[in-house]
């Protein structure tokens, strides 16, 4: 059987095509304002990724912040439920799932099925996503890619106080007047996202095995603050962490789809 | 082509005045109430309780020099200097900063004192919205602080939120006001409380058509909306005054009232200067009880 998971996200829209279990074909494009036509492309390209046409398709699994822009999904996906589904995809022992993308921050707890036991959400607070680290970048003029190994490259751990993005930023802005290392700010950036996320985490509970996906797990400056965080050695994070959740759509499609 | 320097729509006026009445040299008790905040500083100096100069400035980014600043901009159009006041009371976010404070008090009990103050003995809820928080106070006849809640972790509802709309929408914000009721119809607020996703829900806003005033009317529609959820929870009791930086946004304030259903008092003082007026009454009070320094 072959399906397709498609996750419309506030920043990024991907697709990913699954046959038999397997991972055959992807496909992203920025959302934009269009979220119909973001959909449409991001299909189109992992369609010809895979070497697949439309009709090779049993089911199409629709899911993210912009699901009810995905005509082409007929079934649809939570978030939270795709999220479990696509770390026990890639991790079956995951019991622990973060996903922190552009603008929203999720955990769920599952169990050994990949079933979702309970969730945490932020969907209100900027500092609790993506958007976060990328409005620091803004403020210390640096590249987002270069964020987390400028973080990685400081050892010396300073507070931040601002648990809000926009007084993050006037703090940074203070905080470079007073000559403050660039790769030290970075670090605290990164230790206040994290002890954040964390926060939400604690929530629903931390278990092993713990599974991040979403964009933000390519930030290896958050990944590292996160293992410290949660005093745990290792976050276990699939390759290309941005597909999971539309893998976990896909997954989700074939099994609920008939 | 020369590149133009980008207009900064955040920046507001800033300002000194001095009595054109008062002699200070014939006043017992010369105070000075300095109140550093994250956005904007001022300084008051009082001769025997009533205003004598004020200043109004941005903070800047270095706390002590701010305070020397707002002192300095306060006493540029007088002959008065530091060796004249009997006391000095730092207070607001930096008031630890406040190099010559002769002792700091908080900006909660300063503000309820200087609303008692510039609006009169009447007003019982003392709404405060500076540049980084938002401050519900119930005070007493006396200006005393019976009961307050603070927000000052989230931008949502701030005077610093609202620079960045300005910014976002390029309007001086001197204009926000004015111009959120330019509009046909009211819109409605924005959904996100959150000023960075507003920023994003403004920008398809205005993509799908809305005029700027429309977007400045949802915005100011939606931060009413926040500042008005903190107020309930403390009770507006009248009679109910307004202080910080935002009284001067109307876009906020009248749509704020409405729901309040109170029309809130009126001074002829800037509003951004309560917290300092505050504090240099305490000063003023402490010099009657004797603790002031001899001239």
């Amino acid at each position: 059987m072959i399906t397709a998971g498609i996750d419309c996200g506030a920043k990024n829209t991907k697709t990913v095509i699954v046959k038999d279990g397997r991972i055959v074909g992807r496909g992203i494009v920025l959302t934009g304002f269009d979220q119909a036509q973001a959909v449409k492309e991001s299909f189109e390209l992992a369609l010809k990724d895979a070497g697949i046409a439309r009709s090779d398709l049993a089911h199409v699994g629709g899911t993210g912040s912009g699901a009810k822009s995905i005509a082409e999904a007929d079934v649809k996906v939570n978030d939270i439920k795709a999220m479990a589904a696509a770390a026990h995809y890639f991790f079956p022992n995951a019991r622990t799932v973060v996903d922190v993308g552009a603008e929203e921050g999720r955990a769920a707890k599952c169990d050994e099925k990949g079933r979702v036991v309970d969730f945490a959400i932020n969907e209100k607070c900027a500092a609790g996503a993506g958007a976060f680290i990328e409005a620091m970048g803004r403020a210390l003029e640096t590249p987002l890619d270069q964020m987390g190994p400028l973080a990685l490259s400081s050892n010396h751990a300073i507070p931040m106080n601002a648990q809000c993005t926009i007084f993050a930023e006037s703090e940074v802005i203070g905080l470079i007047h007073a000559k403050t290392e660039k790769k030290d700010i970075s670090k605290a950036i990164h230790d206040a996202m994290a002890s954040r996320i964390v926060s939400m985490i604690r929530r629903i509970g931390v278990n092993p095995d713990i599974v991040m996906i979403g964009g933000v797990a390519y930030n290896p400056g958050f990944v590292t603050a996160m293992q410290r965080e949660l005093g745990v050695k290792k976050i276990h994070i699939p390759d290309m962490p941005e597909f999971a959740a539309a893998a976990g759509a896909a997954v989700v499609a074939a099994t609920d789809g008939n | 082509m020369a590149e133009e320097k980008k207009p900064e729509f955040w920046r507001w006026e800033e300002t000194n005045w001095v009595s054109p009445e008062i002699k200070w040299q014939d006043g017992e008790f010369i105070t000075l109430g300095i109140d550093v905040g994250s956005v904007s500083s001022q300084a008051v100096v009082m001769v025997d309780g009533e205003f004598y100069a004020y200043s109004n400035m941005r903070t800047g980014s270095d706390s002590p020099d701010s305070a020397r600043n707002a002192l300095a901009f306060a006493l540029e159009k007088t002959d008065l200097t530091e060796d004249n006041i009997h006391y000095c009371i730092g207070t607001g976010y930096g008031r630890v900063n406040v190099p010559m404070a002769d002792r700091s008090v908080t900006e909660i009990a300063c503000h309820a004192r200087g609303a008692n103050f510039i609006y009169g003995p009447q007003v019982r809820t003392v709404l405060d919205v500076g540049g980084q928080d938002i401050k519900a106070i119930r005070c007493d006849a006396k200006g005393k602080v019976t009961n307050f809640l603070m927000n000052d972790k989230c931008a949502a509802g701030t005077g610093r939120g609202m620079e960045v709309f300005a910014d976002l929408l390029s309007v001086p914000i001197g204009d926000v006001g004015e111009r959120s009721f330019q509009v046909d119809k009211e819109p409605i607020a924005v959904s996100s409380i959150c000023v960075v996703y507003a920023k994003s829900e403004a920008t398809g806003l205005l993509r799908k058509g809305l005029s700027v005033n429309e977007v400045l009317a949802a915005y100011c529609s939606a931060m009413a909306d926040r500042i008005y959820a903190l107020l309930e929870r403390v009770g507006v009791e009248p009679e109910f005054a307004i202080t910080g930086g935002m009284a001067k946004n109307r876009g906020v304030i009248d749509r704020l009232k409405r729901k309040i259903g109170l029309e809130p008092m009126k001074t002829k003082w800037d509003t951004q200067l309560a917290g300092a007026a505050g504090a240099a009454l305490f000063g003023h009070a402490l010099c009657k009880k004797g603790k002031g320094k001899g001239k």
